[in-house]
């Protein structure tokens, strides 16, 4: 599919070639030479940041889509290995397999431990077909359900990073009962005990992004999206050819941006100018700094009082009109 | 019974009729599972399942209400919600327009009935879905009412039971959409923790965001026959798997060799099974001397 980013990357990337060549050569020159490569290093790397800036302000819904892929963009395991500290990694649902498009483990956010699921995409093309696309089977909603049910009682606050194109749709998933997997996840989120984050971090594809996003705050990377079907899969119903994929991203308000407007998430966290993939670091101090945030927040309430909570944001959400009644 | 009468009853008190147009009009139907032609009034004292082949034939929600309970609606729940349009969604039609027509073409509100109704002598908070409206999916409306239905059950203490026959998640309402999931399973979980009945019952086809919450939350679920189940649907599983589907794949027979529900049950053994399912997880204490 056209993606109409990948020449604006192009440039910003040639841009870059040309910023480490010039560091290169000043590194060898003489002082008096050194000054004035360095004049015109600074003024590109400003350059750079300003039209990264400037076009990133300005992204459609179907560009932040495409963000929202970015295969440079990090994933849920570079996430954790940047924000938190002492990770270990739990495996299996303990009933049929474990599912490497689901991560699960135990991990310090600021020294407090917590439990972290999510979906994870792969690097490359052996690793992304390891980790199915970050797909899952219902083994991965069971798997997390398994270490969530572990959570709450140790009472660990559960953080999840969402991000899948959606559950895999395939015959094995059927036959296992995805659907039941997903369904189960929701209902048993719903009255769990323990504070809930959840964060878009890329993709936030229908029942298979919910199904591990019922949380007490639900939170958005600014170039990520959520939405109830993929912008491919509404344009091939609705539309008839998944190349109205961009016409169907506008209509489903699924950017972070509308989101937040239509209510149902709670905060954006805002992308380093050029994306989350253009400065990890950053992005990463940026989450670790809203995830203890919103955990401060959460940790003053009771158990019973996060339940109440959380079954009333889901219960009050959606838009309709209410006919007087006659008789 | 004459059609006029097991139509008011179907929609007991205090329901507007909706012009039925779930079914083909005329005095013969061709059966879409055997092509037998057969006699209207046959097929409908059959609860319009086929007399020849068995083919349980997709209904409207009035029709089933009439063949579930003992007596149609006692009261309605949750009538008069309509959607609303909060995405402004516009394809080849507007998002108004589909609910429009929709309207027109069934005289619901929208792809759910609600009321309290008796089933095999059983009070019940029911729910009812309708294929026809926008195919039976879930938008605000549709979610709001079955939450309502089973926050009625949970008031009242009426065992609670839901009739799924939908496509899933109502694209034109994007996430709050996705968001009805997440509103019902928490209303199952709240009925699972006051121990009042939950069943659910499968009719064709009932898939995607629908099958991915409620309907598959049930203490007991049940499907009619034949009834294509499921979460993805089939076209897409072939596209991303490139090869044919096994046959039979996510029918309701499929489902039960799966462990994924309970029992299939025709269409004219549905009320007394569901009742006497009702009866053994409602009954106040056991039967002395027995
Ligand atoms: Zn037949």
């Amino acid at each position: 599919m056209l993606n109409p980013l990948s020449d604006f990357e192009r440039n910003v990337r040639d841009l870059q070639a040309h910023i480490d060549e010039l560091r290169n050569i000043a590194a060898k020159k003489g002082d008096g030479d050194a000054q004035v490569v360095n004049a015109a290093l600074e003024n590109l790397v400003s350059q750079t940041t300003h039209l990264r800036s400037r076009r990133y302000a300005n992204l459609t819904t179907w560009e932040r889509v495409q963000v929202a892929r970015h295969p440079e963009r990090p994933h849920t395991l570079d996430y954790v290995d940047m924000i938190f500290s002492d990770w270990v990694e739990l495996h299996g649902d303990r009933r049929f397999a474990d599912d490497p498009a689901m991560v699960c483990g135990l991990a310090r956010l600021n020294g407090r431990s917590v439990a972290i699921i999510g979906q994870q995409k792969g690097r490359d093309t052996k690793k992304r077909i390891h980790r199915n696309y970050a797909m899952p089977h219902p083994e991965g909603y069971r798997k997390a359900l398994r270490v969530m049910e572990l959570a709450q009682r140790f009472h660990l606050p559960i953080v999840a990073f969402v991000d899948t194109p959606g559950a895999y749709p395939g015959i094995a998933s059927e036959e296992r009962g995805i659907a039941e997997a997903i369904a189960v996840n929701l209902r048993e989120m719903a009255v769990m005990d323990v504070p809930i984050l959840a964060i878009v971090i890329g993709e936030g594809g229908s029942g298979g992004a919910l199904g591990i996003a019922v949380a007490d705050r639900v939170l958005m990377l600014e170039n990520s999206w959520y939405c109830v079907i993929s912008p491919e899969g509404c344009a091939s119903i609705l539309w008839r050819t998944p190349e109205m994929a961009p016409a169907a991203a506008e209509a489903l308000q699924l950017a972070a941006p509308q989101l937040e407007k239509i209510g149902v998430i709670d905060e954006i966290i805002p992308e380093p100018a050029g994306g989350a993939h253009a400065n990890w670091k950053e992005m990463a101090a940026a989450i670790r700094d809203r995830l203890q945030a919103h955990l401060d927040e959460l940790l003053e309430l009771s158990g019973a009082e996060l339940v109440q909570r959380r079954i009333e944001r889901f219960s009050s959400v959606g838009v309709w009109h209410e006919k007087e009644k006659s008789s | 019974m004459d059609a006029k009468s097991w139509l008011r009853k179907a929609l007991g008190r205090g329901v507007k009729s909706p012009q039925r147009k779930s079914l083909p009009d005329g005095v013969w139907l061709k059966c879409d599972g055997c092509a037998a032609i057969i006699y209207r009034n046959e097929l409908m004292r059959n609860l319009w399942v086929c007399p020849r082949c068995g083919q349980h034939m997709k209904v409207g929600a009035a029709e089933y209400v009439a063949l579930l309970t003992d007596d149609g609606f006692e009261e309605e729940i949750a009538a008069g919600l309509i959607s609303a349009d909060p995405l402004k969604f516009k394809d080849s039609k507007s998002y108004k327009d589909r609910v429009k027509a929709a309207t027109a073409k069934t005289g619901l509100e929208d792809a759910v009935v609600a009321g309290s109704a008796s089933i095999d002598g059983v009070s019940v908070a029911l729910a009812v879905m309708d294929f026809n409206f926008i195919g039976g999916s879930m938008g605000s409306v549709v979610g709001e009412k079955v939450a309502r239905t089973m926050r009625a059950g949970l008031e009242r203490g009426l065992p609670v039971v839901i009739v799924s026959r939908s496509g899933g998640a109502r694209m034109q309402e994007g996430i709050l959409s996705l968001m009805q999931m997440a509103k019902t399973a928490a209303m199952a979980a709240r009925l699972r923790e006051a121990r009042i009945p939950f069943l659910s019952v499968l009719t064709h086809p009932t898939t995607a965001g629908v099958m991915a919450s409620y309907a598959s939350l049930g203490d007991v679920i049940i499907s009619e026959p034949g009834a294509l189940l499921g979460f993805a649907g089939p076209r897409v599983i072939r596209d991303t798997i490139k090869q044919e589907l096994p046959e039979g794949f996510q029918s309701a027979e499929f489902f039960l060799e799966h462990g994924m529900i309970d029992l299939i049950v025709p269409r004219t053994k549905m009320r007394e099974t569901v009742g006497r399912v009702l009866r053994h997880l409602a009954a106040p204490a056991p039967v002395a001397g027995e």
